[in-house]
């Protein structure tokens, strides 16, 4: 006998800007078809949500990325993210579809709509996870218990969330956790529309105006090539940017780098920084501090220079080198150099 | 104007290692300090007290009794006045029980803007700020890095998005929450800190709120979300890790990106 025999499915919130689903939706509906996999027993499907203005003809796009369904709010006031909006129309598709799990990105939106509607309805909610599975124990019993681990006390410590009395299950995960699964532009599914009522549609919060941050430009988390900075690596920084350019990468930094004032904030990677996953991530000077590896350790393949032979970069390197970046890192150039050429 | 500013004791994580042979956190030793996001949401609030002086700042932190300290500190910087709620019936809260019980007390207290921080380094959730303003009913704007503005009738303040910067115009009573990097905090004198013990931290227990939050929707009890395990990483074995001189660490660098056809012609 299931626990909770009116809430079924795993439903992921699709965020959207400017009509344009989020990537971290879509690696959201990825996990979510390995997470219903795992369990054929409970009968899921993968439900995308969509809140927005114009936006019903994005839901083929979801489906494509492997939801069954989707449920899509399209309405003038969900035009722009609001707390207020998103919160309403959020709550209501959740009262009336009843998922068993609600997944939604940590971004900057995702952090700020479900903690408010997780409190709206009193549901749990575990926050910025890095691992989802369906507790394999409890599938037989008809109980989709979601364990869900996330990092704590600044990446030190590891705990698995579990809400095992309230539904639905509640996560935000960060982006470029889960791998995107291949597009799949036959799959077909349904799609339904949904009307929220508005409680009041004044709003409470006006964006008055909206300035671009002062970055150089580059996001480094679409970077397929990174050459990474650590405090060891600041004395050569302009030869890491020239290895980065024979090598049609960029470059990125721990906090430490920017606190020091030798590189943008938005090239900070790690826990407070971006989480990045490139093809390569090369680790100049860098100790190999828990904060900055969650932001990097699933690049495809890394790179430690480091003069420490004790430092904790190399328990996650690939390929690992005792050695000064200062003497390296000139030798490393011109070798890119010659390699190209040759 | 009454600015209510909800602050946390927090383990300073930076001070924080894992014990290799245990996998255990070690915290013995490890410094508690008022969380930084609050600690800039308290300075944004003490700098708009030096602009208008009928400003009341009240500093609001649900935990220990050893809070106090923290709360004292508050005083000393420059709030008006400081509650700590305390009580072992508290105890195990997660983010939607903490939430429930700082509404409790704020309404206790009287607010007309609230201040939390944007995340606590310990819990990490960011989740609490966005959580009381819905028990509260009130407007929110979170990841604040500045306050513009602040009138009876609303706050103008910036909020920081992944990339772009927002200037955003909130009706009061709101909730904002607040970034560290927003300011820098004040350094307190001797004589602050002597001056303040003459202002103590009222304390709250849970018989201040309990009429408005029955016992079942606090701490571990009125948790939905359980700790089901903890644990820390197991530091896997050394990958392969060369100690050569510096030409043949260059050549062996380009000789594996050659491999991975990483080297563009
Ligand atoms: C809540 C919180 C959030 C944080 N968020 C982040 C984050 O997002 N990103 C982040 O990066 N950090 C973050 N940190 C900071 C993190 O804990 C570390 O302090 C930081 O990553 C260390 O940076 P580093 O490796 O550059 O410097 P260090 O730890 O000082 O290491 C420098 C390294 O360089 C090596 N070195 C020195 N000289 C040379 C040389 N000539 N050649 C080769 N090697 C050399 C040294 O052996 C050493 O290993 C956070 C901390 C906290 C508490
Ligand atoms: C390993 C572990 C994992 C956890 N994971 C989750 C989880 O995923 N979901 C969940 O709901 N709970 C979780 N909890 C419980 C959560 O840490 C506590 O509820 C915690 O007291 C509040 O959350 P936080 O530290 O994340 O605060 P945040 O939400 O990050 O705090 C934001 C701001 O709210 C204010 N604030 C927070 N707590 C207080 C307080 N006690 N007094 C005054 N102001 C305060 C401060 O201004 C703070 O800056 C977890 C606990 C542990 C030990």
């Amino acid at each position: 006998m299931a626990t909770f025999p009116d809430y079924k499915d795993i439903y992921v919130f699709v965020e959207q800007k400017d009509s344009e689903p989020a990537e971290v939706g879509y690696e959201l509906i990825s996990e979510a078809r390995k997470l219903v996999a795992s369990a054929p027993e409970l009968g899921f499907q993968v439900v995308g949500v969509l809140l927005g203005e114009n936006v019903k003809d994005k839901a083929q796009d979801v489906i494509a990325h492997g939801a069954d369904k989707v449920i899509v709010v399209d309405d003038p006031l969900l035009k722009d993210y609001s707390t207020q909006f998103y919160t309403d129309a959020l709550t209501q598709v959740i009262n009336e579809f009843k998922p068993d799990s609600l997944l939604t990105g940590a971004t900057v939106l995702g952090r700020d709509l479900a903690p408010r509607v997780a409190a709206r309805i009193n549901a749990g909610l575990t926050a910025d996870a890095t691992g989802i599975e369906i507790d394999p124990t409890k599938v037989a019993d008809g109980d989709a218990l979601l364990l869900v681990t996330r990092p704590t006390f600044g990446g030190n410590l590891f705990g698995t969330i579990v809400c095992p009395n309230t539904r639905p299950q509640m996560a935000t995960i960060r982006p470029k956790v889960f791998d995107l699964a291949p597009v799949d532009e036959t799959r077909t599914g349904e799609v339904i529309e949904f009307a929220p009522v508005w409680n009041s549609t004044e709003p409470e919060v006006v964006v008055e105006e909206v300035l671009p941050k002062k970055i150089e430009g580059v996001d480094i988390a679409k970077c397929n090539i990174l050459i990474g900075a650590g405090r060891g690596a600041e004395g050569c920084l302009p030869l890491l940017e020239e290895a980065a350019k024979e090598l049609g990468g960029e470059v990125c930094a721990t906090r430490a780098v920017v606190e020091d004032g030798f590189m943008d904030k938005s090239r900070q990677v790690g826990q407070t920084g971006k989480t990045v996953r490139p093809t390569l991530y090369i680790a100049c000077g860098i100790s190999g501090a828990v904060q900055h590896v969650a932001g990097m350790e699933k690049s495809d393949f890394i790179i430690a220079i480091n003069r420490d032979p004790e430092a904790e970069i190399f328990t996650i390197s690939n390929l690992g080198f005792i050695g000064d970046v200062n003497q390296v890192l000139p030798l490393l150039v011109e070798g890119l150099k010659k390699a190209r050429k040759a | 104007m009454k600015i209510a500013v909800l602050i946390k004791q927090v383990p300073d994580s930076t001070e924080i290692t894992v014990d290799k042979n245990t996998g255990t956190l070690v915290r013995d030793g490890v410094p508690s300090i008022m969380n930084p996001d609050d600690l800039a949401g308290l300075e944004a609030a003490l700098a708009l007290k030096d602009k208008d002086d009928s400003i009341d700042i009240t500093v609001v932190s649900m935990g220990p009794p050893q809070a106090a300290g923290m709360l004292q500190e508050a005083i000393a910087r420059g709030a008006d006045h400081a509650v700590l709620l305390t009580d072992r019936r508290l105890g195990g809260a997660d983010t939607c029980a903490t939430s429930r019980t700082l509404a409790a007390a704020l309404n206790k207290i009287g607010y007309d803007f609230i201040i939390a921080g944007r995340q606590a380094i310990d819990g990490d959730t960011a989740q609490v700020g966005p959580q009381t303003a819905e028990r509260l009913g009130l407007p929110q704007v979170t990841y604040v890095d500045e306050i513009l503005e602040l009138t009876p009738e609303y706050a103008k303040v910036k909020k920081s998005l992944e990339d772009e910067e927002q200037v955003v115009k909130v009706k009061l009573p709101a909730v904002i929450t607040t970034l560290s990097g927003m300011n820098k905090p004040r350094y307190m004198n001797c004589i602050d800190i002597v001056d303040s013990f003459n202002n103590p931290v009222q304390i709250m227990t849970y018989d201040d709120i309990k009429d408005d939050l029955p016992q079942d929707l606090i701490g571990l009890a009125g948790s939905p979300t359980k700790v089901h395990r903890t644990f820390t990483k197991n530091v896997s074995a050394a990958t392969e890790k060369f100690d050569l001189p510096a030409d043949e660490t260059a050549d062996r660098i380009v000789e594996a990106l050659k491999e991975k056809q990483l080297i563009k012609k």
